[in-house]
């Protein structure tokens, strides 16, 4: 009696994990690709360069003090749809100064597909380990602090091998956020779809953003 | 424009500061095998972005 109460435990867990897992990925792909058309306006629109940082501030907003009042009810995935579209409408600007550039195309094509192989790799390997990264979170958000003071810092002094640093260091840091974020969903810590998704997309995002930027160091323009 | 950047990050800095303080006590310890566990996918990460800014 008691060993089938057990199971049957053991098997509502798995059952919600896997609802957790597929809500997620499924909230997720469909904010990437509402994402990518608000970015696509923006880039058609020649939104002025103002508008990443409008829009970096409003997603913030948003994210702080209305998604964690709306996170459990049918207006979390709306507040969720705000935050990826103002974060694609940001990125417009930063796109249309990388395509501008000779080799432009292929530098966002690459930072796009690299972005898509690590996310894929590493949330696979997050999904089939039986490792728990929840030892991380310390880690990673005191390093995503000093990250942050960094460049509070390169802002004035404007040293460009401190901010290829510092988005080499990003690259590290949020694929340490993947594993992290991703376990939390398998191994306890993160039941709540929406939250998941908003915190993978920021994920995606940084490092999409930061390999754009070593990638166009490295070619030269 | 760098001002408002700066704003954005002190706030950011300032939102995040609590948070990360409670991620920090939180966290298990980390158990024998886990760190290696983290490490080599990430420095395959590393290896990749080389090859990346190699081929660019």
């Amino acid at each position: 009696m008691q060993g089938n109460t057990v199971s049957t435990q053991v098997e509502a867990k798995i059952l919600a994990t896997n609802k957790l897992i597929r809500n997620t990925y499924m909230l997720l792909a469909m904010t990437l690709i509402f994402s990518a058309v608000t970015a696509t306006l923006s880039v058609f629109l020649r939104l002025p360069p103002m508008t990443y940082l409008l829009s970096l501030g409003g997603a913030i907003v948003l994210m702080w003090f209305v998604l964690p009042r709306t996170a459990n009810s049918t207006s979390g995935i709306g507040v969720v749809f705000g935050i990826t579209g103002l974060l694609g409408l940001g990125l417009g600007p930063l796109l249309s100064m990388y395509l501008s550039l000779p080799n432009g195309p292929q530098i966002v094509a690459t930072a796009l597909g690299g972005t898509g192989v690590i996310f894929f790799a590493l949330s696979g390997y997050a999904l089939t380990t039986r490792r728990n990264f929840n030892f991380m979170g310390g880690f990673l958000a005191t390093g995503f602090l000093v990250v942050l003071a960094a460049s509070l810092v390169n802002i004035f002094l404007g040293i460009p091998a401190f901010s290829l640093a510092i988005s080499a260091t990003v690259v590290m840091l949020m694929s340490g956020f993947l594993l992290y974020e991703t376990s939390q969903m398998v191994h306890g810590g993160q039941d709540n779809y929406v939250l998941a998704t908003v915190g993978l997309y920021m994920t995606i995002f940084n490092l999409f953003v930061s390999l754009l930027h070593l990638l166009g160091f490295a070619s030269n323009d | 424009m760098k001002i408002g950047s700066a704003i954005l990050i002190v706030g950011m800095i300032l939102l995040m500061f609590p948070n990360a303080k409670r991620m920090m006590k939180e966290s298990p310890e980390a158990e024998k095998g886990d760190w290696e566990g983290f490490l080599i996918p990430i420095a395959l990460v590393a290896a990749f972005v080389l090859l990346l800014m190699n081929l660019i």
